[in-house]
């Protein structure tokens, strides 16, 4: 049971970094982003590829780099995504919504096959694995290595949600999310901070990759695919455009997942994350912490 | 004679196939309350939208104390302290009504500067001071238009552009609206108004225009167009 929690737990971090991306850019504007998963998988490949230019250098210190990495990484993915958003979406900033979704669409097969052609067809074995002891919790085995990842994961979460509800550009970003013409005439500058959403989204989502690479130990170009429908599921299930949501959507599909696993067997996995998507789609489309989108008069 | 706050001449606007200015022209002299009338649709939105940069004219030219800001950007103008308030209000309705202010701030760098317009605001307007934690969207609609005003000097006009300030509100919140536009321009602010509610325009303002289609039609001082019997039977509600 509590080994069933702490798998939950765990798995729904990597959701809940990923979901966020999503929810943040949808709440600013109201894109889904079907391109943010491969955003992960680009996180997942820099690090890759930061990693192998290091060379034997990090194998002692396996932690401590692929903690450096992981900053490096969050920035290329970040920048990624800014130049996604300069170049495919900004244009089409006034352009239907079905445009920018159809677009959305094809910059997640361009990062994919792009990937591919540069890094090739076949999954990659990360250089670092990281091994550690088993601790054992409340009767969950759980490893050093799993409580470092969720430590990162938190900690970025938290950062984030500082700068969301504490900053200038936070409160410049739920501005914009509420009313952009109104931030505009309070002199905000929307396309800059419609980038940096972008580039805190997409460094997130980076973030996981890296993680998820040091993790399982293998990267393939499509595996921001699936990442990216559970992200989409979790920021559904917790309220898209909603942070506090987004980050619960996250915990509770992978507490999902992992019960749902358990009584059904690992083969239904995605059948029933997938079905508690739909479910929730249907029963409660605002989420669990989603709110009403009141009228403008 | 005064120094000229803002000057527009001859703008032209189109949204699409919909002429909305032709060659409208107008001037707010520093410190002067002007007051813009006119019908739904006449322009009076499109005029200040012009103005902060919203909206692109097919001609004509926007000045402000002298330097055409005719191409200049939204945050480039509230940065040279022209400020709109837009019509119904635009409260972001689930930041607090503090977090609004401090938008409305959102250019101001110097922590010090910011403070004492905010405890300005809250002083002018005690209101917000009571709702201060509060989401901006529970306020009433009166206070909603206070918070948008304060919302708006937080920001520090030189300019203050407000969009029907009076609309939806009952007959006192009316004056009491209109009491602190007087405040604030006693300060020495300069203040362009639009308004549908003539009369309670009129009353504070020192000069006016009234435009049609478009088109300024009429101008000339407040006590002028009160007498007027064009402007007292559009406007004022008749004999």
């Amino acid at each position: 049971m509590s080994q069933l929690i702490w798998n939950g737990l765990f798995v729904g971090s990597f959701y809940a970094l990923v979901a966020l991306g999503y929810s943040m850019v949808y709440g600013i504007i109201k894109l889904l982003n079907f391109a943010h998963g491969d955003l992960y998988m680009l996180g997942a490949f820099s690090g890759f590829a930061m990693l192998g230019a290091m060379g034997g250098l990090v194998k002692s210190q396996s932690l401590l780099a692929l903690f450096i990495v992981l900053l490096l990484a969050m920035l290329t993915t970040g920048l990624s995504g800014v130049v996604l958003e300069r170049v495919a979406y900004r244009p089409l900033r006034r352009a239907p919504r079905l445009a920018l979704l159809i677009t959305a669409v094809g910059a997640s097969f361009a990062l994919e096959y792009g990937t591919r052609i540069v890094a090739g067809a076949n999954p990659k074995v990360y250089p670092v694995r990281l091994g550690g002891t088993t601790l054992h919790v409340f009767g969950a085995r759980i490893t050093v290595q799993q409580l470092a990842l969720v430590g990162v994961a938190v900690a970025l979460m938290v950062a984030l949600h500082l700068l969301i509800t504490r900053s200038r550009q936070g409160r410049a970003m739920r501005a914009i999310a509420l009313d952009p013409r109104a931030a505009l005439l309070m002199g905000v500058d929307v396309d800059k901070v419609i980038a940096r959403t972008f580039f805190i989204g997409s460094a997130l989502a980076g973030a996981a990759g890296v993680m998820a690479g040091g993790y399982y130990g293998k990267i393939d170009f499509l595996m921001g695919f699936i990442i990216g429908l559970k992200a989409f599921t979790a920021a559904v299930i917790g309220g898209i455009g909603n942070m506090q949501g987004t980050m619960l959507g996250g915990l509770v599909l992978g507490l999902l997942e992992s019960f749902g696993t358990h009584w059904l067997g690992g083969e239904w996995r995605d059948v029933f994350a997938f079905g508690c998507l739909i479910l929730f789609l249907t029963v409660r489309p605002t989420g669990l912490l989603g709110e009403r989108v009141t009228e403008r008069v | 004679m005064k120094t000229t706050a803002l000057e527009l001449t001859d703008l032209d606007v189109r949204y699409g196939g919909v002429q909305a200015l032709r060659g409208l022209s107008l001037t707010v002299a520093e410190g002067e309350i002007v007051a813009l009338l006119g019908n739904n649709g006449a322009g009076k939105t499109t005029t200040l939208s012009t103005v902060s940069g919203l909206v692109r004219p097919a001609g004509g030219t926007v000045r402000h104390e002298g330097q055409d800001i005719t191409r200049s950007s939204p945050p480039s103008i509230v940065e040279r302290g022209l400020i709109h308030v837009p019509e119904g209000r635009r409260i972001f309705s689930t930041l607090t009504v503090h977090e609004n202010l401090l938008m409305g701030g959102y250019p101001v760098r110097d922590q010090a500067t910011l403070r004492r317009r905010l405890d300005r605001a809250y002083e002018l307007l005690p209101r917000l001071a009571e709702r201060r934690a509060q989401q901006g969207g529970t306020l009433s609609g009166g206070e909603q238009q206070m918070l948008a005003i304060g919302r708006a000097l937080v920001a520090g006009p030189r300019l203050l552009m407000l969009d029907e300030p009076s609309m939806g509100l009952a007959p006192l919140l009316v004056t009491a609206v209109m009491d602190v536009i007087r405040d604030i321009n006693a300060e020495g602010t300069s203040v362009l108004l639009v308004e549908q509610n003539a009369k309670a325009a009129l009353k504070i303002a020192h000069r006016g225009y009234v435009i049609e289609n478009g088109e300024c039609t009429l101008d000339g001082s407040a006590a002028e167009l009160s007498a007027d019997s064009r402007v007292v039977e559009a406007y004022l509600g008749g004999v």
